[in-house]
């Protein structure tokens, strides 16, 4: 018999039921909730009567819509459909009794940076949430994925999932990285490999040296971003790092409750003769500091590339990379690192943990902004205290930069953190679509180091010139 | 959930690839806390110009394709955003069926959930969809759920395939949670079993 890989350890045990042609029901041990994607799933749940079946499991945080600025918990700060938006989570959080850290709780922060933070996301567990990062909390060894409001109604309501399994799929990093090469570089690096739909239909675990030597921050890192490579979820197998991050968080178990989990989470990691349906395999030594020049995730180079052609691509591509080069305002052949920005942005669930503002701010130390606004926008307010801390405020502040509160911020523009049409914005967060941070507003993604350097210079950057 | 089994309407082309959902629905318009009414913003940033005016060259503002009940679009159609406002806005514009070479995951997920067919079709015949939507309202399309069927304007068939718990739920409108809490009893099971093995959950 082959052997198990760690998402198969993990479906079967949550599978609830399993029906002939494979359409499963599936448990879910976490289900995160947030103000935008939920509205509906509760209204659905009273408009059929129906209760939370597990609200113990539930937890819900504000952070797509909040304002990042001071004075926020005046619900005036925000425009009239955000504050509907807010008012409703927190009448919905009460009246169904979910756990909830609204925006005045120095808890509050970006979903997928609260869960971790507060122990609530384990090894070995399920967790859902209506956000397509939800694939961060993989890094714990969780199946985590996002989904959509009918399923967060389904998870209300059930406690379960339908579900069809994915296909295995392993993305090795061997060997070491480079100075100056962080987790985002492996993550874009990955997507520009696979491109955006090469884990469709998958389910990824991440593995080998450069991934085990990653932070658990850097592990978040790396897995928030395996849905813009098309993949169901990402993981990476717990070990004594992920044990260390989660023993003593407030939601983690304790005593006897403590040393049974670790028991089982020892275990989950893939066979040595476990099957792969497909297998990537990148040298960790050959993944250099990359930006994105596109307005898809896949549109990934090192900076110390040029500007690709439309030529340069085949098929559809041809067409989508001649719309890009136009809405970017880019010309083939320039050079990525004369490419002049006039916005940073550092934050969001990918890039908005200590360890990304620690690397931001080695970088900015004694230096000042050459941009005409940048930004941090701290994970969760726990982070932006810890950011205060260890003095990575005053660094940022110092240098010119805004230091927020708590939320999504111009990662998805929603809130009044945007650009303005035409702005160009070196950004640590995930998506460079069209119009993510602002109708007309370009972006370029990359590592807070990067961002960092590119604050400094006012152009694109390779960091390894500023170390 | 409204039924699909057979629909028969004007396939509007999008041949670009990657089509994401903040292309199909802007976040701006996530604030509501409503399902309805997002048609009139379906691909908002790519129909209206900043000052609301119609742009003439884009596909739905096309005399010919402002009826269209389905679309054929380029690879990795609904990349991105999980926000099921995607699925809303095409369905609240009258979009009940679309049809690529592939999908993102969720998006798919989420048009069962709101009676929209996602079909999945090799190149060639998405080539060949592709060639005839672009004949605007000359060329309807039936889509016929039942015998997994697309029978072009003319006449030349093509047969897809589709995941049958999805099809016989399409096809009945049925509605997932009503189906899960038929299985209450597995679930109750479930549960006192993992408070022994997983205590800690």
């Amino acid at each position: 018999m082959t052997g198990k890989t760690l998402y198969d350890k993990i479906w079967d045990a949550h599978l609830v039921h399993e029906a002939e042609d494979g359409t499963s029901l599936l448990y879910i041990d976490r289900h995160l909730v947030h103000e935008v994607t939920s509205p509906q799933a509760f209204e659905g749940l009273r408009m059929t009567g129906r209760k939370v079946r597990a609200p113990e499991k539930t937890i819900a945080v504000p952070d797509h819509n909040v304002p990042t600025t001071q004075g926020r918990e005046n619900p005036d700060q925000m425009p009239e459909e955000s504050r509907i938006q807010v008012a409703a989570l927190d009448k919905n959080a009460l009246d169904f009794g979910i756990h909830y850290y609204p925006v005045t709780d120095i808890r509050q922060g970006i979903v997928h940076i609260v869960g971790p933070e507060q122990g609530w996301t384990l090894p070995g567990m399920t967790v859902v949430c209506g956000d397509s990062h939800t694939a961060t909390h993989g890094a714990f060894g969780a199946l985590a994925h996002g989904i959509g409001t009918s399923e967060v109604e389904h998870v209300l309501a059930t406690q379960t999932l339908i579900q069809k399994k994915s296909k295995n799929m392993k993305v090795e990093i061997t060997g070491k990285l480079a100075p100056g090469v962080t987790a985002k570089d492996i993550t874009l690096s990955v997507i520009g490999h696979t491109g955006t739909a090469g884990g469709t239909g998958y389910v990824i675990e991440y593995c080998g040296e450069a991934i085990r030597d990653l932070s658990m921050e850097g592990r978040m890192t790396v897995c928030n971003m395996a849905i813009e490579g098309g993949a169901r979820a990402g993981l990476i197998a717990p070990d004594e790092k992920t044990f260390a991050y989660v023993q003593g968080r407030p939601h983690a178990p304790k005593g006897a409750q403590w040393e049974a989990a670790l028991a089982w989470w020892k275990t989950l990691y893939s066979d040595d003769d476990a099957h792969w349906d497909k297998v990537v395999t990148i040298r960790g030594e050959d993944i250099a500091p990359v930006v994105t020049w596109g307005t898809s995730p896949e549109d990934v180079l090192p900076i110390t590339a040029a500007v690709p052609a439309p030529e340069d691509f085949k098929g559809g591509k041809v067409d989508a990379a001649k719309r890009s080069l136009d809405y970017m305002g880019l010309t083939p052949g320039m050079a990525l690192k004369d490419i002049e920005i006039d916005t940073v942005f550092i934050g969001s669930c990918t890039n908005g943990r200590i360890e990304d503002l620690r690397a931001a701010a080695e970088i900015l130390k004694g230096k000042k902004i050459a941009v005409k606004r940048a930004m941090v926008v701290p994970g969760s307010g726990l982070v932006r205290a810890q950011a205060e801390e260890e003095g990575l405020a005053d660094i940022f502040r110092e240098a010119g930069f805004e230091w927020r509160l708590a939320g999504c911020s111009m990662c998805l523009a929603m809130n009044p953190d945007q650009l303005q049409p035409g702005e160009r914005c070196a950004a640590t967060s995930n998506r460079n679509f069209e119009g993510r941070q602002g109708r007309g507003g370009r972006t370029h993604l990359m590592s807070p180091a990067m961002a960092a350097a590119a604050a400094v210079t006012g152009r694109l950057t390779d960091v390894r010139d500023l170390m | 959930m409204e039924k699909f089994t057979k629909l028969s309407g004007i396939a509007a082309p999008m041949p670009l690839v990657n089509i994401d959902t903040d292309m199909i629905i802007p976040k701006q318009f996530l604030k509501t806390i409503q399902r309805s009414g997002l048609g009139k913003n379906l691909f908002d940033e790519m129909r209206y110009t900043q000052d609301g005016q119609e742009i003439p060259d884009f596909v739905l503002n096309k005399p010919q394709y402002r009826n269209a009940q389905i679309i054929v679009a380029g690879d990795n159609f609904g990349c991105g955003s999980s926000r099921e406002h995607a699925p809303w806005a095409l369905l609240d514009f009258g979009i009940r069926c679309v049809i690529s070479t592939s999908f993102a995951d969720i998006f798919f997920n989420n048009c069962f959930k709101n009676g929209i067919l996602p079909i999945v079709l090799p190149q060639e015949d998405v080539d060949k969809l592709m060639d005839d939507a672009q004949r605007g309202a000359n060329a309807v399309i039936t889509v016929d759920l039942e015998n997994q069927t697309i029978t072009g304007p003319d006449g030349g068939s093509i047969s897809f395939e589709v995941d049958p718990f999805r099809k016989h739920c399409l096809l009945n409108g049925l509605d997932d949670i009503g189906l899960t809490l038929e299985k209450a009893a597995a679930i109750d099971t479930f549960e006192t079993q993992a408070a022994q093995s997983r205590p800690w959950v």
